[in-house]
């Protein structure tokens, strides 16, 4: 193999703020048509190299060089203009807009006086879509399209400029599986244009489907760059963490009681129907399926947020009305949602107050909030799921997505519900803090807790369920208990395959 | 690192109101040697307790609108249910069913005031939690309803009545404070405790700040916003109650602006019109600041129209300091 000549190539990079050195020292180099991971735990530093090579940040030490040559990147439309583009995991696109405009938004073609050319406009437009192969034209509203395909809108986006380098920051988050192949495409076909590709992502599986390196980083520094056909999840994992991590199935089983929770012909709409399940003391019942199989909307329907058109939910045999979060607080079902930062935490409140915001009612003194009896739950949960902050007045916005979510799961520990439903545990989190909390979500089945999960990722689901219910379009299709289940029949049950039809 | 940029900004953002007035009150002592009509200073023990009293309307009010502003509402009707209280309590004074009360028609008219504007308050409330529309027109609409009802009242008429009892009371001075300022301490006092202390205060935080999560955490949103704009309510028509006893008489048009002032100063103290963040004790400062520009800005000659031009000034300026300081602290990105 001859010697590339990257593309990109960062060269000793350092980046202190006052106290902390986010970055040490840290190179890396994008060669043309690779496809390059970059790894890290939350907090390693992947972040601010990205904002350093995109000009939100100037390096202390150390060189930016694109094309063999130094440059220094004074802002983000710079690196645009200098050939580095970035997919951010948050969309930023204007959703009244159509594709076109948001696509050149801020350089729309222009005729005479000024006016928008609206033919070019298009035309321009249209060709870069077809290269993506999308099944949406210039003129979509970008609010009607899925985020998949907005997604898309991004990448074209980047494809307006004649790309040396794309940065994609976790571009699966928020995607299907079906969806996620055709962003892989895109990708490989980015590649055999001679694109250098940075991929950040926190999921080992995508990592070793497309990538050719990865490089890792820790606590700011350079861990070094391998070939991904060298290493395994194992030995990455080691790489990031600085230790062994045990990412097995877990087949520890211990006593079943009681159903906690029984749910009989429950519709809601076009959102799910006639689901019938129950989940025991002592159990996790994990629930899988596509995005929009109806996952979220039944969690949603138990914990009061919808009203559900027909069916019945019983509680410890009983059959109980569940109107608001207010009423099934009431009935000891807590729910720890999808999106913890916009459904889960009060962002701008410090720790205690967020783990203690659903009881504080109950911790009066007088007509005063016990603050020690606050400080006593936020100590405990604190412990308990090793949750680390510097202390109880830290802002919840500026710990890192793991603890977070243990906040979140403290929160609602903390109430000593019956039945705890968590919408994806762990997602956005990164690989050390995700098996603490699968362990932790055994470990509380254990101790009693009737335990649903819903998730989007196979191995999450494999990891820590006793029992599966995988969800088609609306509807339950089998549930498997932990013998049965293969990743085969489970694929073919969240398709829509019943099960005389899967192989 | 961050946090310590952060933690400074807040310093002084918190801090910022208090450097303010500080501020002021060199600057006026200081202009009022040279250009001040009065030979007395400006600092003049006097004139500042004059200062509080006169705080006291617009502070009382100040203090309910920090609550429904934390909680990320905002209530324009306050100078309508203002001059409403005023008029119920001083008309119902005169009514023949309480002729025989004799002073003790004091208290009854009071009540009457203070329910008035509780009751005004839990109108946009309801209006509030069951439509869903935003506060800032539902209060806007019910500020122009409001304010029909008090031409309604008395058409372009003054309603008057003066009771000495009243006056003798409002005007009384108690260690060295009127009582409307008095009013103003025990407000404050309690609304800083309602918000930092109780878990009305709490919700209303994590309301403002995140309402969806608040949902999910079992607080009963709707209900919370009515009782703050019942609170707010109440707090319009104590406020009307404490300087109409003195004043005995009520123009259709008082009350008008109020809104604006009430506004302007709790956004000077730092409270955030998106709701989450604020500080009772801050919004005091703002009031007092407000108070002393005005005072200030006439003890040195300037008229009326001055006074409105730099007050807006200010308020533009200090919004776009606060808004430098936080952008630095969280290193937002330009827009």
């Amino acid at each position: 193999m001859t010697v590339q000549t990257p593309v990109l190539r960062l060269k000793d990079i350092v980046k202190t703020f006052p106290g902390v050195r986010a970055l040490d020292g840290v190179s890396l180099s994008i060669l043309p048509g690779e496809v390059h991971a970059l790894m890290g735990e939350n907090g390693a530093g992947k972040s601010t190299l990205m904002k350093v090579l995109g000009g939100i940040h100037q390096p202390d030490e150390g060189q930016i060089i694109v094309d063999e040559e130094p440059v220094v990147m004074a802002g983000p439309l710079d690196a645009k203009a200098k050939g580095i583009v970035f997919i951010h995991q948050e969309l930023s696109l204007a959703d009244e807009l159509s594709v076109a405009e948001n696509i050149y938004l801020g350089e729309l073609p222009r005729k005479r006086f000024g006016l928008v050319d609206w033919q070019q406009l298009e035309a321009k437009t249209n060709a870069i879509l077809s290269k993506l192969k999308v099944g949406f034209d210039a003129a979509t509203r970008v609010g009607d399209l899925s985020i998949a395909n907005q997604q898309m809108v991004e990448i074209a986006r980047a494809l307006t400029v004649d790309a040396k380098a794309v940065v994609f920051d976790e571009p699966t988050a928020s995607l299907t599986d079906a969806e996620k192949v055709v962003l892989f495409e895109v990708i490989a076909d980015l590649q055999s244009q001679g694109v250098g590709i940075a991929y950040i992502s926190h999921r080992m599986e995508e990592i070793f489907k497309i990538t050719d390196r990865i490089s890792v980083l820790r606590d700011g520094q350079y861990q070094g760059t391998v070939n991904t056909v060298d290493v395994n999840e194992e030995s990455v994992t080691q790489m990031m963490i600085g230790r062994k991590l045990d990412l097995t199935r877990n087949e520890q089983r211990h006593e079943i009681g009681e159903v906690a929770l029984e749910v009989r012909d429950l519709s809601c709409g076009d959102l799910y129907r006639d689901v019938s399940f129950e989940v025991r003391r002592g159990e996790v019942l994990g629930f899988y399926g596509l995005v929009g199989a109806g996952r979220t909307e039944i969690a949603e329907t138990l914990f009061g947020l919808r009203t559900p058109s027909s069916g019945s939910i019983l509680i410890d045999g009983e059959e109980v009305r569940i109107n608001s979060p207010h009423d099934a607080i009431e009935r000891r079902i807590s729910l720890v949602p999808e999106d913890r930062k916009a459904q889960g935490l009060v962002l701008g409140m410090n720790c205690r107050d967020n783990m203690t915001l659903p009881q504080i009612a109950d911790l009066k003194s007088g007509p005063f909030v016990a603050e020690s009896a606050e400080l006593e739950i936020f100590d405990e949960y604190r412990e308990k799921l090793d949750i680390r902050t510097p202390g109880w007045k830290q802002t919840v916005g500026n710990l890192s997505g793991g603890n977070q979510q243990k906040i979140v799961i403290g929160k609602w520990l903390s109430m000593r519900p019956d039945v705890l439903i968590v919408d994806e545990p762990t997602r956005g989190i990164d690989v050390g803090s995700k098996a603490e909390i699968h362990n932790l979500l055994r470990e509380l089945a254990a101790q009693g807790y009737a335990v649903i999960v819903i998730s989007s990722e196979m191995p999450e689901v494999l990891h820590v369920a006793d029992r599966i219910v995988a969800m088609y379009s609306g509807q339950i299709m089998r549930t498997f208990t932990s013998e049965e289940v293969t990743e085969e029949n489970l694929i073919s049950a969240i398709s829509g395959l019943r099960l005389d039809q899967a192989v | 690192m961050k946090l310590e940029a952060g933690k400074l900004s807040k310093y002084l953002t918190g801090g910022a109101i208090w450097g303010f007035i500080v501020l002021e009150l060199v600057f006026f002592s200081i202009a009022g040697e040279f250009f001040s009509v009065s030979e007395k200073a400006f600092m003049d023990v006097d004139n500042m307790l004059l200062l509080l009293k006169q705080s006291a309307p617009i502070g009382i009010i100040a203090m309910g609108m920090t609550i429904v502003m934390v909680n990320g509402n905002i209530d324009l009707s306050v100078g309508a249910i203002y001059a409403i209280c005023a008029i119920v309590l001083l008309d119902s004074m005169t009514w023949t069913m309480f002729a025989g009360l004799g002073n003790w028609v004091i208290p009854v008219a009071w009540c009457l005031a203070l329910l008035t504007g509780v009751v005004l308050g839990a109108i946009n409330g309801l209006i509030v939690w069951k439509t869903g529309v935003d506060a800032f027109i539902v209060t806007l609409g019910s500020m122009l309803g409001y304010r029909g009802l008090v031409f309604m009242y008395n058409g372009e008429q003054p309603t008057s009545h003066l009771n000495w009892t009243l006056v003798d009371f409002a005007e009384a001075q108690f260690l060295g404070f009127h009582t409307a300022t008095w009013f103003l301490i025990v407000v404050t006092a309690v609304i800083w405790f309602v918000m930092t202390r109780t878990v009305h205060g709490r919700n209303a935080y994590a309301i403002g700040n995140n309402r969806e999560a608040a949902v999910n955490a079992g607080i009963r949103v709707g209900p919370h916003m009515m009782i703050n704009f019942m609170i707010i309510g109440f707090l319009a028509a104590l406020s009307a109650v404490v300087f109409y006893s003195e004043s005995g008489s009520v123009n259709p048009n008082d009350g008008q602006l109020y809104e604006l002032w009430v506004i302007t100063a709790v956004v000077l103290g730092g409270t955030k019109l998106t709701g989450g963040a604020g500080s009772i004790i801050s919004t005091f400062g703002g009031v007092v600041a407000i108070q002393l520009l005005r005072k200030g800005l006439s003890h040195i000659g300037a008229d009326t129209s001055t006074v409105n031009l730099v007050i807006g000034l200010i308020l533009i300026a200090v919004l776009f300091l606060d808004r430098q300081l936080n952008v630095k602290g969280k290193e937002e990105l330009n827009v």
